[in-house]
């Protein structure tokens, strides 16, 4: 038996091959090496574990918001803890007229909501803060994701024991503009990180393309 | 009284059209009698008669019971004319209708065919003829006298009737049944006048029996929103705006109303509109009559058909997802946001229908996340203070605005770093004695 032979067999992995996954980059180079497919996977659920707020874990998806935004579906939030800013999102590269904001009321209908935005087919992307997950729920929405074709991005407190999600990751601060980002699961791989990561620098990146275009407006103090 | 129709087990009890009903009842203890409500039917006629122009546009209706689809110029678009007159049947199963259908070169001769119950699918004269000829005398719907004329002199087929000389049958039958024969056979041409679509879609269902759950009123309204659907598809147009009335006995009608982003004529999505509204619809009284109501008309864009596959256009995805979402949380609950020009930060916005376009607007750096009213901070020490001491970065930005209405805002804004690395968006008011104020979070 010739060594293609037993590489071409199913049950032989090979060490350091990532399967080939539909991705998005997600703007920072350091994290896109760690991913398979080079970003965020499509189609699938991505769970960011993150015990505090404010450490910059949407700033690390507003560049691929930006991006999506662009495009002709929604970009969903469902239940966001605070008010998105409009100017500030604007000034990331959002085109906020592709922002859905969801704000269910009662507890069962944050999963509908959420179930039926990823699975309609008509979000690009579905940011979440609905609360403790059991394993059960994350299931149908990973289902959901893939059904419609959408990236659907949870925000935890807490990990959730068995999460069936695509990748899961846990964000911690590191620093005034920095994340340390852990990747606890990702498909094809074994747990890695962490990586560290100026959440700023990308922004800064998009928000100089926009400002180069406004020429006409006067800066104010 | 008599009796006008009888179900199966009506008829396997013995009774049959053309009794008297007090003999039915003889037959049948319990027997169950209704009315025969003939403007009913006229109007679930013309009804159906609006609802087939999808198929086709010209349709005739004959009689309360019988339409007639002119299907030649269809045949290409729904594939062949089995294949069309199989999807007929079934779509008015669906509408809760059993029908009997025939296909035949002239209408008259498809009239019979279908009221004779002999369902078949001719396009050729040669076999016209002979379906036709096995047909009984009764088909021709003569006057009593005459048919027992006829009858009388040993004719029981149509084929009968053709045999004898032409005079003759005109004058024992009279010149007009000859005139139908002739027109049936294809001798004659035979022009219809054309049903007319209404304008409007009102429609309604009276329910056998009181509903008073508001789950149970799907079924009814499933099938009103499947004859709006024909009739919109026939009027080439889509609705936009929907009303159902729910009729009670002795209170007040009551009322959901479903306004669209875009018009449709979707019947799956209204259907899945309909059913998230009425998991959360209260029924106040049982309801006894449905009614749909639909008299705005839009004209819906036209779509390119694909050769494979039918696909939706994006904007159709995105006003349906929103449809269906804020039928089922509220209107309020789904919004979208701009940003507005006004250097006071909690008005440098605002909530908007999901889709509008935003203008540009200028600003220095500002936070994600932003506070539905500002939390005071209470100093410690002579330190900020909230879950561990802030300290200060040292650019300020201060906003001085909203001198001509009642919110005027002078405020120095710095960017404050707390302990466990998270940045927060915190104001000294110098109007308010100098007091500190958290207003937004840098996520």
């Amino acid at each position: 038996m010739s060594l293609q032979e037993v590489l071409q067999r199913p049950d032989v992995w090979r060490g350091g091959y990532a399967p080939s996954v539909a991705a998005t980059e997600s703007g920072f180079e350091a994290l896109d090496d760690l991913l398979p497919g080079s970003g965020w996977p499509h189609g699938a659920l991505t769970e960011l574990q993150c015990a505090q707020e404010g450490i910059g874990e949407l700033r690390l998806l507003l560049p691929t918001l930006a991006r999506l935004s662009r495009g002709d579906r929604w970009v969903a939030m469902v239940a966001p803890p605070y008010i998105p800013y409009a100017p500030a999102l604007a000034a990331a590269g959002i085109d906020l007229s592709r922002l859905l904001l969801v704000h269910p009321r009662q507890g069962a209908d944050h999963w509908w909501a959420l179930e039926n935005s990823l699975r309609a087919g008509a979000c690009s992307a579905v940011l979440a803060w609905v609360g403790r997950a059991e394993a059960s729920h994350l299931r149908r929405l990973q289902l959901a994701a893939e059904a419609g074709d959408c990236m659907g991005f949870l925000f935890q407190r807490q990990a959730v024991v068995g999460s069936p999600a695509a990748l899961r990751l846990n964000l911690s601060a590191a620093g005034p503009n920095a994340l340390n980002v852990q990747v606890v699961k990702r498909r094809g791989g074994w747990p890695t990180g962490p990586v560290r990561l100026e959440v700023d620098r990308a922004l800064a990146m998009s928000a100089s393309s926009r400002v180069s275009t406004r020429n006409s407006y006067a800066r104010r103090a | 009284m008599y009796v006008a129709a009888a179900n199966a087990s009506a008829r396997a009890a013995g009774i049959a059209p053309g009794m008297r009903v007090s003999a039915a009842q003889a037959l049948v203890e319990m027997l169950v009698v209704r009315l025969r409500n003939v403007t009913a039917e006229q109007e679930a006629a013309a009804r159906l008669a609006a609802w087939s122009g999808q198929y086709t546009s010209q349709v005739t209706l004959v009689s309360s019971n019988t339409l007639l689809l002119e299907v030649a110029g269809s045949e290409k678009l729904f594939g062949d004319l089995p294949a069309l007159m199989a999807r007929v049947r079934k779509e008015l199963a669906g509408l809760g209708y059993t029908a009997q259908l025939a296909l035949a070169p002239t209408p008259l001769a498809a009239t019979w065919l279908a009221r004779a119950g002999r369902e078949c699918c001719l396009t050729d004269y040669g076999p016209l003829f002979r379906e036709l000829a096995e047909l009984p005398l009764t088909s021709l719907g003569l006057a009593p006298e005459r048919e027992a004329l006829l009858t009388g002199l040993g004719l029981r087929t149509l084929v009968d009737c053709l045999r004898l000389p032409r005079d003759g049958i005109a004058r024992r039958a009279g010149r007009e049944t000859l005139e139908a024969l002739d027109r049936a056979f294809g001798r004659q041409p035979d022009p219809r006048a054309a049903f007319v679509l209404p304008e409007r879609f009102h429609a309604r269902l009276e329910l056998p029996a009181p509903v008073d759950n508001s789950q149970a009123l799907l079924f009814p309204l499933h099938r009103l929103l499947l004859e709006l659907a024909g009739f919109l598809e026939a009027r080439g147009v889509g609705a936009a705006t929907l009303e159902f009335e729910l009729r009670a006995f002795r209170a007040e009608p009551m009322r959901l109303s479903f306004k669209l982003l875009t018009p449709s004529r979707d019947a799956s999505h209204l259907v899945a509109l309909v059913r998230e509204r009425l998991e959360r619809f209260e029924l106040t009284a049982p309801v006894e009559e449905v009614q749909l109501n639909v008299d705005a008309l839009q004209p819906l864009g036209a779509q390119p058909l694909d050769f494979f596959e039918r696909a939706q256009a994006p904007e159709e995805l995105r006003a349906q997802l929103v449809e269906r979402l804020q039928a089922r949380l509220g209107r309020e609950a789904v919004q979208g946001i701009v940003s507005c020009a006004d250097h006071r930060p909690e008005r440098a916005w605002r909530y908007v229908a999901p889709g509008t376009e935003t203008e540009e607007t200028v600003c220095g750096q500002r936070p994600v996340w932003l506070l539905p009213a500002p939390l005071p901070l209470a100093p410690r020490a002579g330190q900020l203070y909230l879950h561990g001491t802030l300290a200060l970065e040292p650019e300020r930005e201060r906003i001085e605005s909203g001198w001509w209405d009642d919110a005027e805002a002078a405020r120095d804004y710095f960017i404050a770093r707390a302990e466990d690395g998270r940045r927060l968006w915190v104001f000294r008011d110098l109007r308010d004695r100098e007091r500190w104020f958290l207003q937004g979070i840098f996520a």
